[in-house]
C-alpha cells in the first residue's frame, strides 16, 4: 500500500474533520464544486417514469404498468406513498437478465395478462424504465401482439410512453404519458362542429392535490364546466372510511375522450406539457392556452381574466373578495418578507411561480437552481426576474444540484430556502428555514393538501413564511428584544 | 404528377462489407438526379453513409455533437444536418467508440432527436436509412418501427455468407411485419462476379417471395469515384455504371412489390446453394475432415 492510501474514517482526528468541514464552506471549495462535471449530488428532480405514473394513475379505473425493472417500480410507488401518505398502486413486468438479452415481450405479455385478470382495470397505461429503452423494445409491436395473442382484450385501452430515466426528468415523463393517453382515448372521437362547451384543464406535474382542488373551486365559482386532464386529487387523497378502494377518483375515460371537442384547453404548467400542448394544438377543436402557474396575485389575476375572456363570463364576486383579502394579507405581512433573500429550487414551472410571488412581496430571490433544464428554462426565469427591481442580483443555475446549492448558501447567505424535502440538508447546514413547496415532501404532513396557487395559496404561503421568521426571532432574540407584539 | 405525395421511408440492410453505403449513396444520387428530394440517415457507428454525397471524410455525427455538448437537449438540427449533392439531406447517427457503451441506443437517440426537431419535412420524397450490417439488437431495428421505414431492400451478392445474412434479415422482417407495415421490397445484387450470380439471387428472391430488383455489375469505376469521395453519378454521369444506378433508382421509384417475406430453413438454403454449385454436395461423413486426412 502506498503512503497516500485512504485513511479509515475512524483514523481522522477531530481537528482534521473540523478543518475539512470548514473548508467545504469556503469560496475555494465552491469553485471546485462548480467545476464538477461528471457527478450529480442530490439532484432536485426525479426520473421520467415517475412522472408518467402520476398521469397513468390519475384516470378512472386506470392501473399503471411499468415495463422494466422491479426496483424502479418500487421507487416510484414508495416516493408517491411517502409524499401523499396514501397507497400508490402500480404493476410491473419485472424484467430480469433474460429479458435484457431477448427483449421484454414475454414479460409484457404475462404481466399484462396477470394484472388484467387480477385487477380488472379500465385502462393500463404502459411506461418504461431504462432497461427496455436501452435494448430498444418496440412497444407498439409488443402491445399489438399482446392483443392479437389474446393476453388482454382487443378493446382495453393500453396507451404507452417511452420514458427512459436517463433522459429528461419526471416532468417530461408526465408530458409523454399524458399525450399518449389523450391520443389513445380521443382517437376517432372528434366531431366537426361539435363543442361540449367544456374547459380542459391540465394541471401539469403537481404534487399538491390542494392546487388541483383550488382550480376546480375557481371553475365552480365561475360555473364553467370542466374536465381536469388528469385529476390526481381524489386518487392520492381519498379519505379514510374503513374501505380500501383500488381505483379511487381520477378523470373519467369518457370525459377524456370527449375532451377533443372541448371549448378550450388550458395548461397550468408550460414546461411539463410541451409535447402534449403541441399535439393538442394540432388535434383539438377549441382554443388552447398555456398559463404560468397562478402563484401570487398577478399570475392568479392572469388566470382568472383568461377564464373570464374564454368563457365570456364576469369574474365572480366571491373571487374579487378573495383577491382583496389576499392583497390585504400581503400588505399586513410584507414587512416580514420585504428585502429578505431566498434560495429557490425545483421544477421550472413551480420555480417561476414562487419567484414571481416573492417579487410581489418585495422579497429577493437570490439563488435559483434547476437541476435539469435547458437554456430556454434559464431565459424564461431570468425574464421573470427582470420584471422587478427585487430580481436584481439573483443568479440562475441550470443543471446544478443541491450540493452546488449548499456552496451558494455557505458563501453568499440568504434568509430562507423554498423547495422540496431534498433541500433540508443544505438548509440545516446554512441554519436557515426550508419552506416546503414542491415534490416530494416526505418529512412534513399535510402540506400537499394546502393549495399554494390562487389568492388562497398566496395567503397560505405568506402566512407560512412570515410566521416562521417571527418564530425564529422569538426563539433566538436576546431577552430585551423579546416582545409581546411583532 | 403525383396525387398526394407521401414520403417513402426505406431501410437498406445487408451483410457487413457488402456495399450498402456505396449502393445507397449511388442510388440516392440517382433519385436526386431524377429530381427527387431525399434524406439519408446513417445508422452505423462507423458513420460512412454520407461521405460520397458530402465529399467529406466523415460527417460530424449526432453522437459526436452530443458527446461534445454533454447533452442531447441543447443540440440543434443545423449542427448535424448537412446538404450534399443534389440537395440530399445527410445525417449520421454515429455512436460510441468500439467496445464501449451502446450503439443501438445511439440510433434510437438520434432518430428521436431528428423527429422532435422536425428533420422529416413534408417536401421529402424519400428517406433512406443505411443500417449497420445486421439487425443485432432492438436499437438497429428502430428504423423499421411503426411510422418509420416500411420498405426494406437487402443488399446481397452470390457469396454464401451474404445470402445467409439476407435470409436472417428476412426473418427479422417477418417478425416485424406481423405487427406493423414493414415489408421486404427486394434484393439488390451487388455483384462479386461469382458464378451464375444473377440466377442464384433471382432464385433466392423467389424463395423469399420477393424480387431481385436490380443486378448491379461490378465495375472499378465505383472505386475510382470513391477515391474522389463521389458517387459514380456525380463523378462520371455518362459512364455505364452511372446508368446502372439510375436504373436501380428508377426501379425503386416505380416499385410496387412489397411482401411479407418467406424466409428459408437452413437446409433449404443449403440445398439452394448446392443446386447452384456454391456449396458442394458432400458426404456427411467427410464433414470436419482435413484435406489430407
Amino acid at each position: 500500500m502506498s503512503e497516500t492510501a485512504l485513511k479509515k474514517v475512524t483514523e481522522y482526528t477531530p481537528e482534521e474533520v473540523e478543518k475539512v468541514s470548514n473548508w467545504i464552506n469556503t469560496e475555494d471549495y465552491k469553485e471546485k464544486n462548480f467545476a464538477r462535471e461528471a457527478l450529480v449530488i442530490n439532484p432536485a428532480h426525479a426520473c421520467q417514469p415517475l412522472g408518467a405514473q402520476m398521469v397513468a394513475t390519475s384516470f378512472e379505473g386506470s392501473l399503471p404498468f411499468v415495463h422494466g425493472s422491479q426496483g424502479c417500480a418500487s421507487y416510484f410507488r414508495s416516493t408517491f406513498s411517502r409524499h401523499y401518505r396514501e397507497p400508490a398502486a402500480a404493476t410491473c413486468d419485472a424484467m430480469t437478465e433474460d429479458g435484457a438479452v431477448f427483449g421484454g415481450q414475454n414479460n409484457l405479455f404475462e404481466g399484462l395478462e396477470n394484472a388484467y385478470t387480477l385487477y380488472k382495470p379500465k385502462m393500463m397505461p404502459v411506461y418504461t424504465t431504462c432497461m427496455p429503452e436501452v435494448i430498444g423494445d418496440d412497444l407498439t409491436a409488443f402491445i399489438k401482439n399482446a392483443k392479437q395473442k389474446g393476453h388482454i382484450p382487443e378493446d382495453l385501452p393500453v396507451p404507452y410512453a417511452n420514458t427512459p430515466s436517463f433522459n429528461g426528468t419526471h416532468i417530461h415523463g408526465y408530458d409523454a404519458m399524458l399525450k399518449s393517453i389523450l391520443a389513445y382515448l380521443t382517437k376517432g372521437q372528434k366531431i366537426e362542429g361539435k363543442c361540449t362547451g367544456k374547459l380542459n384543464l391540465i394541471p401539469g406535474f403537481d404534487g399538491n392535490v390542494g392546487n388541483i382542488r383550488e382550480y376546480k373551486r375557481i371553475l365552480d365559482l365561475f360555473e364553467i364546466p370542466y374536465t381536469v386532464l388528469a385529476d390526481s386529487s381524489d386518487v392520492f387523497d381519498s379519505g379514510c372510511d374503513g374501505h380500501y378502494e383500488l381505483y379511487s377518483g381520477g378523470t373519467k375515460l369518457e370525459d377524456a375522450a370527449e375532451s377533443i371537442n372541448g371549448k378550450a384547453t388550458i395548461s397550468m404548467q408550460k414546461f411539463s406539457s410541451v409535447t402534449t400542448m403541441k399535439w393538442i394544438d394540432e388535434n383539438f377543436s377549441g382554443v388552447n392556452e398555456v398559463m404560468p402557474m397562478p402563484f401570487g396575485v398577478a399570475k392568479t389575476d392572469a388566470f382568472i381574466l383568461k377564464l373570464s375572456e374564454l368563457f365570456d363570463k364576469p369574474v365572480p364576486e366571491a373571487l374579487k373578495k378573495e383577491r382583496a383579502l389576499a392583497v390585504d394579507a400581503m400588505t399586513d405581512a410584507h414587512q416580514y418578507l420585504h428585502g429578505k433573500k431566498f434560495a429557490v429550487y425545483g421544477d421550472p414551472d413551480y420555480v417561476i411561480g414562487i419567484i414571481s410571488f416573492l417579487l410581489e412581496m418585495g422579497a429577493r430571490p437570490w439563488h435559483v437552481v434547476i437541476s435539469r433544464g435547458t437554456k430556454k428554462v434559464k431565459k424564461e426565469i431570468e425574464a421573470v426576474l427582470e420584471t422587478s427591481m427585487y430580481g436584481e442580483g439573483c443568479t440562475v443555475h441550470v443543471n446544478k444540484d443541491l450540493w452546488h446549492m449548499r456552496s451558494l448558501l455557505m458563501t453568499d447567505p440568504v434568509e430562507g430556502m423554498i423547495g422540496d424535502t431534498h433541500g433540508k440538508f443544505a438548509a440545516r447546514d446554512a441554519k436557515i428555514p426550508l419552506f416546503r413547496i414542491g415534490f416530494p415532501i416526505i418529512d412534513r404532513v399535510n402540506l400537499h393538501r394546502n393549495p399554494v396557487v390562487g389568492y388562497q395559496g398566496a395567503i397560505t404561503m405568506l402566512t407560512m413564511i412570515a410566521n416562521k421568521f417571527l418564530d425564529i426571532k422569538d426563539e433566538t432574540c436576546e431577552d430585551q428584544w423579546f416582545e409581546m407584539m411583532r | 404528377m403525383e396525387q398526394s405525395k407521401k414520403m417513402r421511408q426505406i431501410a437498406i440492410y445487408g451483410k457487413g462489407g457488402i456495399g450498402k453505403s456505396t449502393t445507397t449513396q449511388n442510388t440516392v444520387a440517382g433519385l436526386a438526379s431524377l429530381g427527387k428530394k431525399v434524406m439519408i440517415i446513417g445508422c452505423d457507428p462507423k458513420a460512412d453513409s454520407t461521405r460520397l454525397i458530402l465529399h467529406a471524410k466523415a460527417q460530424e455525427t449526432v453522437m459526436d455533437k452530443v458527446r461534445e455538448l454533454g447533452t442531447v437537449e441543447d443540440l440543434e438540427l443545423d449542427d448535424v444536418l448537412k446538404w450534399g449533392y443534389g440537395d440530399v439531406k445527410c445525417v449520421e447517427s454515429g455512436g460510441p467508440e468500439p467496445g464501449v457503451g451502446c450503439a443501438g441506443r445511439g440510433v434510437i437517440t438520434a432518430i428521436n432527436f431528428l423527429e422532435e426537431e422536425g428533420a422529416y419535412t413534408e417536401d421529402l420524397d424519400f428517406v433512406f436509412y443505411d443500417v449497420l450490417g445486421d439487425v443485432v439488437c432492438g436499437g438497429f431495428a428502430m428504423p423499421i418501427r411503426e411510422n418509420k421505414a416500411e420498405e426494406i431492400y437487402i443488399v446481397v451478392s452470390g457469396e454464401m455468407m451474404a445470402m445467409y445474412a439476407a435470409n436472417n434479415i428476412s426473418k427479422g422482417i417477418l417478425k416485424y411485419s406481423s405487427s406493423g407495415n414493414v415489408r421486404l421490397a427486394g434484393l439488390i445484387c451487388n455483384s462479386r462476379n461469382t458464378d451464375r450470380e444473377a440466377d442464384l439471387i433471382t432464385a433466392l428472391a423467389e424463395r423469399l417471395g420477393t424480387q431481385m430488383i436490380h443486378f448491379v455489375p461490378r465495375d472499378n469505376q465505383v472505386q475510382r469515384a470513391e477515391l474522389r469521395r463521389m458517387t459514380v453519378i456525380e463523378y462520371s454521369p455518362e459512364h455505364k455504371q452511372a446508368n446502372e444506378y439510375r436504373t436501380l433508382a428508377q426501379k425503386i421509384n416505380d416499385n410496387k412489390m412489397f411482401v411479407v417475406p418467406t424466409p428459408l430453413e437452413m437446409e433449404e438454403l443449403e440445398e439452394l446453394l448446392m443446386e447452384f454449385g456454391i456449396m458442394e454436395v458432400d458426404d456427411e461423413e467427410n464433414v470436419g475432415k482435413a484435406e489430407n486426412a
